[in-house]
């Protein structure tokens, strides 16, 4: 279990992991945190030629404020910015993060152990898009939105066209994502991550995470229901969503917004779990994340 | 810099300085283990989910087996080899020896890494706590329970010194 | 005998050395010069082998040389039957051993077929890609009762079918007892593999030294004495010339005993030809494939019972899957066999065995060793008798337990060791009242299920959320024996040194027991010195010559009572030699504190320092035939062996809809004679149990009908972590072994056996009203097979029996 051999570059900047990428073109892979890249390698599963390690870039670490930087076509002032270099135990341990995006804080601790979130990337995660795992499921449920940037310049991607099937993204192959943008909280909102691990830390076997807003009535004014784990990408239930805008979030409603998740996903199958299985998870789940997300945003104002 | 061949490297491992050229590929556990001989970092699945091979990188515990040598340079690395002092064992290390918190002790030097982090961090943690940081690192001799024993007398006599 | 260490809670001499990073494994072993191996191995579960093309590799810069089944020559023969099988009566049994390469055909997946000898592991890796196999497919077969179906897929077609073995044994007459039955219960039953999952893969590093003629091998062994022997046999070197060193071992579990894997045999080999070190590390992938596994077994068994629950006899008929190789005999059937019957008075039993060959990798035992699956039936039928005849489930139990005079019992048919099947001592009663005090059990019919709501959400109740869930409480408890400790010897040499201090040597390998502290507790005791002034050595061949290895919880029995045998010599010369020297009758002395003295006179006094010396002069004459030093070499092998017996008990709670299972509390009351170091054996308890839930709930093997392996990863073998193990509480009954004179049965394995048995007993409880009929028949359990079952039961479709 070693790697077959490489060629290694260690840039120090943005602009020259790019000239990288385009220079050496699918041939390249870059590294970020390596938590799921390094392990692929070990079996020779994955096998690149040329490794663009990302790690010495320190403009691409960092978690700040959305404050004054509209104009970059980004989600307004609010929420929060993480780079895309950012260690996953600065995103579970960071102030900022519990205070404008909660759901990550509360997340962050289901994403493996944390030796493996201490070096592996908020953002690698993200462009791994392991159907699998948290981060990206987080990303479609508040709603976040990718600095992308390549030859052409930048562009921002929401989360929803960021994520295509299995392990892809609208990623080329010379482009870098460079930060993950969140909208921030609102008046009346609440927000619940659950999953279902074999075991502590493992891949879930299903999960969601959701945000939702109430009006001033307590009806439900907003949700998202982004699964991990039933299918071959990262998924969000909008029939169910769709169902519950306008309803007050009883016990019959939710209820019934569970059992429209589970139909909608139709989830997958593998050794661990039958498609039956998990829809049964996601229809538990899926109550139980809602109930908390009402309550906590009945709870919020 | 840019290589195919060897790429040269400075690491610092429980304080001593070294120098090597390193093939990119290599892992940082082999690098410890067989190029620096300090084979207390022990290697046991190669894919990140045994722990046993957990060192502290700039402080914070990683998988030895994720990360390669040269993604090291610059850094400073401890492993268990640096955990007793010459006036004897880690507060730790004491704690494991009296609670028989080890069996054939393969996977204990990264359990050890783990926890010297975790108690720095949490210095009194509840039992699922401890279970919860231990969970990364398997166990197949003991059941886990004495380990859990020795963590939590370890973090009382940590407290009880600073 | 003085009992200053003997049932202490010692702290172990060996920790500080793996605490420090200081020890030394296999893999940390380092001779300059060294080369590495890597094999090239069968990605077909059966296959013809065509041809083989190493000529690619041998253009990769690095690589020195690579080996195939046709460079072996004479060398390449089958491995040794490492188990001759036991005489029982009308026995058919065909031995086939697994092969160093493959050479006209791979039968497993991971079968090695060529090596390959580089200047590093990571260039032997990359070379062994380069290696040219061509193989043609053949038809697989997988599961073991199609393996012996007619028109199956011959694995060894000069046998004309794919059966290993068959056997019968019997107690009474089954018949009889089935026709005077008030009730007959029959299920079919089913154990699957997985693996021993020591944290250290195996390895080894051969050394052929040309100067001087010596070969040394570290190797990640159980039983390096065996090694030994045979290795120096297969290359035609004396016994002298070959040193086995065993060294700290990352855990055994069965499959690192004397196998003469392919890599065992052909390093030194390599080593001899190429005149350099040579290094093989098992990767973690290659262990799913390269080293043995086990538990495979399908019964068919039926019980015979009495209105009032005493049970009149069991039949079981069983097929256990070898793998591609049988090299270990009949062990694993006969040990199922035999630990079925249990603690428990079973006077008519008919138990008939088949053994096939299958694709899969080679089964010998891992911690446990067939016993598992022999609980697993009787204590399944026993629950189910329970059921049908309304009776509390330790109630039945203890209307069958053996009465504490009933031993020896002679169970009428042979054990593993080709012994008679008979329990030396026991006392079961007292252990199954321990266990329902320690649990809360309540015996009036069953317990109810109550939600497990208020638990402290940092027990980790909110975790995922499982607080808003309902959960439903079961308790399960079980009982079960097990044999340990057989023969048949093992050896051990003490020599006070002139330092005072004490060595101890002895032939077992060791893989965490504590054998450095168990040992040297024994011997302290009869010497009168520190414990920690007993340096142990152990698994080093050219240290002693003698024993076999670490397997069948006999290292503490058998080595135990060698090391006891040796040290009371000892202590017999030391008190000769000091009652010659201070003129002193010997049983006016004392020994304590490393210094002889006189009673009444503590200024008169020797150390035993110098004793030592004294005993060892090197001028001038001495009486004819007399000794030097104060050393003595003794041996130990029991008639048979002894019985060890537990019962465990648990309480689970199951989230319903969810299938999840969290076992919130275990009790384990046990029975290992004299217990030399209660610190270590909680251990050894603990750590079993730990495999057993892993077993019961969490390990499988993801293998489909061609033979290939889906999950050959921790990621996806899910060994138990902190998490998923609860605090386990234990308490000892003992009922010294008469058969050996430290009265000690083993303990290693015990954890282990029962627990897949009770843990599918105390999820059934939980689960009797939300899915009335449930029953679990098949290991392992996981959510998703609960999931299935859940919803048949209470579809009605409640599985009866066939």
């Amino acid at each position: 279990m070693k790697p077959a051999t490489f060629e290694y570059h260690a840039p120090d900047s943005v602009e020259e992991a790019l000239a990288l990428l385009r220079e050496h073109g699918w041939d390249a892979k870059a590294l970020a945190g390596g938590q799921s890249l390094i392990p692929a390698m070990n079996f020779r599963i994955a096998r690149p030629t040329v490794l663009v390690d990302l790690n010495r870039i320190d403009e691409l670490a960092f978690i700040r404020r959305n404050e004054d930087e509209e104009g970059d076509g980004g989600p307004g002032p609010g929420g929060v910015r993480i780079g895309a270099m950012t260690r996953q135990r600065a995103v579970e341990r960071s102030g900022l993060v519990a205070e404008c995006e909660p759901l990550l804080t509360e997340m962050m601790p289901h994403v493996a152990h944390l030796q493996i979130r201490n070096r592996g990337t908020f953002g690698g995660s993200a462009v791994h898009a392991d159907p699998a795992s948290e981060i990206p499921a987080a990303l479609l449920a508040l709603n976040a939105s990718c600095r992308v940037r390549g030859p052409e310049g930048e562009r921002w991607v929401r989360a929803e066209e960021f994520f295509l099937g299995l392990f892809g993204t609208s990623l080329e192959p010379d482009e870098l994502l460079m930060e993950i943008a969140f909208p921030g909280p609102r008046q009346r909102m609440g927000i619940a991550f659950r999953e279902i691990a074999r075991r502590h830390g493992d891949y879930a076997l299903a999960g969601l995470a959701t945000r939702l807003a109430l009006d001033v009535d307590g009806r439900i004014q907003e949700v998202r229901l982004a699964y991990l784990g039933v299918g071959g990408a990262p998924a969000l239930a909008t029939s169910a969503a769709a169902a519950l805008v306008g309803e007050k979030p009883t016990a019959t409603v939710v209820e019934e917004a569970a059992r429209t998740a589970a139909e909608e996903l139709e989830p997958m199958e593998d050794m661990h779990a039958s498609a039956a299985y998990r829809s049964r998870l996601v229809e538990v789940l899926t109550r139980e994340a809602l109930g908390v997300a009402a309550e906590r945003a009945s709870n919020s104002v | 810099m840019n290589a195919t061949g060897t790429v040269p490297i400075r690491v610092t491992v429980n304080g001593e300085p070294y120098e090597r050229s390193v093939e990119a590929r290599l892992l940082l556990s082999d690098f410890l283990r067989h190029e620096l001989g300090l084979s207390g970092t022990h290697v046991g699945c190669e894919h990140g989910v045994c722990g046993a091979c957990t060192v502290l990188l700039d402080g914070e515990p990683v998988r030895a087996c994720l990360v390669f040598a040269v993604q090291a340079d610059g850094a400073s690395i401890g492993t268990v080899e640096g955990l007793a002092s010459k006036d004897g064992l880690h507060p730790l290390q004491a704690a494991f020896k009296e609670a028989h918190g080890l069996q054939c002790g393969f996977c204990t030097p990264g359990i050890l890494m783990t926890m010297v982090a975790f108690l720095d961090e949490v210095p009194e943690p509840t039992e699922f706590q401890i279970r919860e940081a231990l969970s990364g690192n398997l166990c197949r001799c003991t059941g886990y329970q004495k380990i859990v024993e020795a963590v939590e007398a370890a973090a009382a006599d940590l407290r009880g010194i600073s | 005998m003085s009992s200053r260490y003997f049932g202490a809670r010692i702290r172990r001499n060996e920790d500080e050395a793996l605490l420090t990073g200081r020890a030394s494994f296999v893999d940390d072993v380092q001779l300059p010069g060294t080369l590495h191996a890597a094999f090239v191995r069968s990605d077909l579960a059966h296959g013809l082998v065509r041809a083989v093309d190493p000529a690619p590799a041998l253009e990769r810069p690095g690589v020195v040389g690579v080996f195939t089944a046709a460079d072996l020559g004479e060398y390449w023969q089958p491995g040794p039957l490492l188990v001759p099988p036991a005489p029982i009566e009308g026995l058919t049994f065909e031995a086939r051993t697994q092969v160093p390469l493959a050479r006209d055909k791979v039968r497993h997946v991971g079968e090695p077929i060529a090596v390959v000898v580089a200047e590093s592991r990571y260039v032997a890796e990359d070379a062994a890609e380069d290696v040219i196999v061509d193989l043609e497919p053949l038809d697989a077969v997988v599961d073991v009762r199609a393996a012996l179906a007619d028109g199956a897929p011959l694995i060894h077609e000069d046998l004309g079918s794919n059966l290993a073995a068959h056997a019968v044994q019997t107690k009474g007459d089954y018949d009889a007892a089935r026709a005077a039955a008030d009730v007959l219960l029959a299920r079919d039953f089913s154990y699957d593999r997985g693996v021993s999952g020591a944290m250290e893969n195996r390895g080894v590093l051969a050394h052929w030294d040309e100067r001087s003629s010596q070969l040394t091998i570290w190797d990640t062994t159980q039983a390096p004495i065996p090694i030994r022997n045979g290795l120096a046999a297969m290359l035609g070197l004396s016994e002298s010339q070959v040193r086995v060193v065993a060294p700290f071992i990352g855990g055994g579990f069965g499959p690192k005993i004397m196998m003469f894997y392919p890599d065992e045999v052909l390093l030194p080999w390599i080593s001899m030809r190429l005149g350099r070190p040579v290094k093989w590390i098992e990767d973690r992938f290659e262990n799913f494939f390269s080293t043995t596994q086990e538990r495979g077994q399908v019964h068919e068994a039926e019980i015979a019972l009495r209105g009032d629950g005493r049970i009149l006899g069991v039949k079981d008929v069983f097929v256990h899957d070898t793998g591609a190789y049988n090299p270990y005999g009949l062990t694993l059937p006969i040990n199922t066999q035999c630990t079925l019957l249990g603690p428990y008075d079973l006077p008519n039993y008919y138990s008939e065995f088949r053994v096939a060959f299958t694709n899969r990798p080679i089964v010998t035992p891992i911690r446990g060793a067939g016993r598992q699956q022999g609980v697993f039936v009787m204590e399944r039928l026993l629950d189910l008798a329970a059921r049908e005849l309304g009776l509390d489930r330790a109630e039945i139990r203890r209307r069958n337990f053996l009465s504490p005079d009933a031993f020896p019992h002679d169970h009428e048919i042979l054990f593993q060791d080709f012994a008679p099947l008979v329990y030396d001592s026991g006392d079961y009663e007292p252990a199954l009242d321990k266990a329902i005090e320690l649990i809360g059990y309540e015996p009036a019919g069953t317990t109810p299920s109550d939600p497990a709501g208020g638990r402290p959400a940092e027990e980790g109740a909110d975790r995922d959320g499982a607080s808003r869930r309902t959960r439903l409480r079961g308790t399960g408890i079980v009982s079960y024996i097990e044999g340990t400790g057989i023969g048949p010897y093992e050896g051990a040499r003490v020599r006070v040194e002139a330092s005072g201090k004490v060595c101890l040597v002895t032939g077992v390998g060791t893989q965490g027991q504590g054998h450095f502290t168990s040992f040297a507790q024994i011997v302290a005791d009869q010497l009168g010195v520190d414990v920690t002034d007993v340096r142990v050595v152990t698994g080093d061949t050219r240290e002693f010559h003698w024993g076999t290895g670490t397997f069948a919880s006999r290292g503490a029995v058998v080595a135990g009572n060698a090391c006891h045998a040796a040290a009371v010599a000892v202590r017999e010369k030391i008190l000769r030699k000091a009652s010659e020297i201070l003129e002193v009758a010997e049983e006016d002395l004392e020994l304590a504190e490393g210094v002889v003295t006189v009673q009444g006179a503590p200024d008169l006094s020797i150390g035993l320092g110098e004793l030592a010396l004294r005993s060892n002069p090197l001028r001038g004459a001495v009486q004819p035939g007399t000794e030097p030093g104060l050393e003595a070499t003794a041996y130990f092998g029991p008639q048979r062996g002894a019985t060890a017996s537990g019962v465990h008990a648990m309480i689970v709670s199951v989230d319903p809809l969810t299938a999840m299972v969290e076992i919130e509390r275990y009790v384990v009351v046990h029975d290992c004679g004299t217990v030399i170091n209660p610190l270590i054996v909680e251990g050894q308890i603990h750590g079993g149990v730990a495999h057993g839930i892993g077993n019961a709930f969490y390990e499988e093997l993801d293998c489909d009908s061609e033979g290939q392996l889906h999950n050959a990863s921790l990621m996806d073998y899910l060994l138990p972590t902190a998490t998923d193990v609860p605090p386990i509480q234990t308490a000892h009954i003992e009922t010294p072994s008469p058969l050996n004179p430290l009265g000690i049965k083993g303990v290693g394995e015990a954890g282990a056996i029962p627990v897949a048995a009770l843990f599918v007993q105390a999820v059934e409880d939980a689960l009797k009203e939300w899915a009335p009929g449930l029953e679990i028949r098949d290991i392992p359990l996981s959510p998703n097979r609960l999931f299935a079952l859940i919803e048949k039961a209470r579809a009605g479709g409640g599985e009866e029996g066939p």
